[in-house]
């Protein structure tokens, strides 16, 4: 069922989001092993950080590595959940439930670290 | 592998094994790893973790029909089909068969940020997925620690790793998993607390600047194994791994002889030779022909057209060869033929075990019947001398194991290392000839004597050993008024003898001719006394007849002149 979780079509997005010069446009790929209870805790809590600072220009893309192993070893992905953050560049990597929205927001460079 | 198991003595036992492939390591295991288990194997860095690891797999793929997972955590497919391509494995085209699947798992901290809870799943998924995609049966996680390196949650990766062997052996699957080497612990982050069935460690040590690789079994739960250090090299075809330091003395030993290629000293030796089998011990000091009786030996068993290998730790092959046409053996020609096969090394060109592997290796391949190690001494120079015998002791319980016939040549440094030797290594050697110089007169002779020989009669006595240009030969010394003569005082000797015979036979002649003479002599005198006598008895007889016919006749005269007296015949005869 999660990885049926498609808020934009991926492929155009993604097209436009590298077409984006400014760098605006955020790809970001969730990888969950099944509808366990840390599975569906990040997925709120992504959704609700994409939605609070990313509005309207993300591209989220769930994926249920059971469905699909095989991009396992291509992303290089070991913990469960692993968000991958593709662009903007540099490409960065989050795991945990991503329950620590500040550091998140860190990563994503959505906020600044002058902030503190 | 080799089809004829060597007696190690570690029985399989009930847990099913299964067969790593790495010579001499199924040996001292009792046939491998534990079936359908984790294995630990641990060792500090640039131990041959990753290629014992890699030869498991690949053995597995290619012997036992058993594809195989390597999952890297370091080195990335490429590095490692290049780190294998030293072993002659082509492990591009064994993964483009579906034989080895190589799944690299890089994790960079810094690319990492930790936001909350989190598990491996993503590890086991990708496991679980390379296992079913080839059909493995065998699975290396080599270095596995380095995901202590990755996460900065060490309790998760515990609780994870923990559940990972156990999913590894609900799987079946049989599996290496590498360590680093912990300076308390076996691995520095105590994985054999979670792998418990088996646990091998792999030590690289260097002494005097020669490097030894070890191989320990320290745990191996539901089975015996050797429990000793076992050294292995690594080695252009693979993993060799030494497995006899633990033979019992239960070989078979045979009665066959094998001629030594020198007929006197066959003769000295209950006229036959050695025992099949044997352990041959020559010693003596520099000089004294010990490669020689080595050489003939070897020879001897190429003109019977036995393998034979020729270990040489002091000559070159080409020097070897041209020393020993000087004295009409000609080792060249076998060598051609390939019946001999000399492997010619300095001792310190690598450490006693690597050569001792060598010698295992070599025996292996070429299954020779006779092999001649020459001289065993000069490997103290890489070794101390009790690591040496130790060696020496494992070397012939295996050749003998495998009824190979050793001749161990030995240097002695007079006043040295004699007595040393004698309690050293004489134990381990079933036959013992000491070559012996002489020195008297002003000049160098060779003795040979044949100090002990188990199980047959054998010579007690020295005998003149002679180099000539066509062969080697023994000969008797001579004994004079004790004292025991070689060279050219025996040759003196020998003249002398042969002089005193002369004599003694030209007096012997006189004498006889003497009594001849004599016994001549007395016939005839016998001879001229009986003319004499014979002549006299004649005269004394006639003239005794005489006498008694005159005395007759005056009897007859008296009585007729009584007669005619007619006197009384009393008183005329009165």
């Amino acid at each position: 069922m999660v990885d049926k979780i498609k808020l934009k079509s991926s492929t155009k997005k993604f097209e436009k989001a590298a077409a984006d010069k400014e760098g605006k446009t955020y790809i970001l790929r969730l990888y969950v092993a099944g509808t366990t209870s840390r599975s569906n805790k990040a997925i709120t809590n992504l959704k609700r950080i994409c939605e609070e600072h990313l509005a309207d220009r993300y591209d989220l893309e769930v994926i249920n590595i059971y469905r699909k192993p095989a991009l396992l070893e291509g992303e290089q992905v070991i913990a469960t959940p692993t968000l991958i953050k593709k662009l903007p560049l540099p490409m960065r990597k989050f795991i945990g439930d991503l329950a620590n929205t500040e550091k998140i927001l860190l990563g994503l460079d959505l906020l600044k670290k002058d902030w503190k | 592998m080799r089809k004829k198991r060597i007696k190690t003595g570690f029985s399989p036992g009930s847990r099913p094994k299964c067969p790593s492939g790495i010579k001499g390591f199924d040996e001292i295991t009792g046939g491998g790893l534990p079936k359908g288990c984790p294995t630990l194997v641990a060792g500090s860095a640039g131990s041959g973790k990753t290629l014992f690891s890699m030869e498991f797999l690949i053995r597995g793929a290619l012997d036992h029909g058993e594809p195989g997972v390597f999952m890297s955590f370091e080195e990335n497919a490429t590095e490692l089909a290049q780190n294998v391509a030293s072993l002659g494995i082509d492990l591009e085209d064994l993964s483009a068969r579906k034989k080895i699947l190589i799944d690299h798992v890089r994790v960079e901290r810094s690319e990492i940020e930790e936001t909350g809870e989190y598990d491996l799943e993503g590890l086991f998924v990708r496991l679980s997925h390379a296992i079913d995609s080839i059909g493995a049966r065998r699975v290396v996680l080599d270095t596995v620690e380095s995901l202590f390196g990755g996460f900065q949650n060490e309790g998760i990766l515990r609780s994870e790793l923990k559940r990972l062997f156990r999913w590894l052996k609900d799987k079946g699957v049989t599996s290496v998993i590498t360590g680093e080497r912990g300076e308390k612990t076996i691995t520095r982050h105590g994985l054999e607390e979670y792998v418990a069935d088996c646990v091998i460690l792999l030590d690289h040590r260097v002494t005097a600047q020669i490097s030894t690789r070890r191989l320990r079994v320290v745990k191996y739960r539901g089975s015996s194994h050797g429990a000793n250090e076992y050294p292995f090299l690594i080695s252009e075809r693979g993993i060799f791994l030494v497995p006899i330091t633990s033979m019992g003395l239960d070989y078979e030993v045979s009665s066959e002889r094998v001629p030594s290629g020198i007929s006197r000293l066959d003769a000295m030796l209950g006229g036959k030779g050695y025992f099949r089998g044997s352990s041959i011990f020559v010693t003596g000091t520099p000089g004294t022909g010990k490669t020689s009786i080595a050489s003939a030996f070897a020879e001897a068993a190429c003109r019977r057209r036995e393998k034979c290998i020729y270990f040489a730790f002091e000559e070159s092959k080409d020097q070897l060869f041209r020393n020993m046409r000087s004295i009409g053996i000609d080792l060249s020609r076998w060598d051609r033929t390939g019946l001999l096969h000399i492997h010619a090394t300095r001792p310190t060109f690598s450490g006693l075990e690597e050569h001792l592997i060598a010698m295992h290796r070599l025996a292996h391949e070429i299954r020779p019947k006779i092999i001649v190690i020459d001289p065993i001494s000069n490997l103290t120079e890489v070794g101390d001398p009790l690591e040496v015998k130790s060696m020496l002791g494992r070397l012939i319980d295996h050749y003998k194991s495998n009824k190979i016939t050793t001749l161990f040549t030995s240097l002695l440094i007079k006043g040295a290392n004699e007595d040393t030797s004698r309690e050293g290594t004489s134990s381990l050697m079933d036959t013992w000839i000491q070559l012996k110089d002489i020195e008297s007169n002003g000049e160098h002779n060779r003795g040979l004597l044949v100090l002990k020989s188990r199980g047959m009669s054998h010579s007690n006595q020295v005998r003149e050993f002679l180099l000539t240009d066509k062969e080697i030969r023994l000969l008797n010394v001579s004994l004079s008024s004790g004292v025991v003569l070689m060279g050219s005082s025996r040759a003196a000797q020998a003249a002398q003898e042969e002089m005193d015979a002369v004599r003694r036979r030209e007096e012997i002649e006189r004498r006889k001719w003497l009594l001849e003479r004599k016994r001549r002599e007395k016939d005839a005198r016998i001879a001229s006394l009986e003319v004499e006598f014979a002549a006299v008895e004649e005269d004394l007889t006639s003239s005794i007849r005489m006498e008694e016919r005159q005395g007759k006749a005056s009897i007859e005269t008296r009585k007729e002149l009584a007669k005619l007296r007619k006197a009384d015949n009393k008183t005329t005869t009165r």
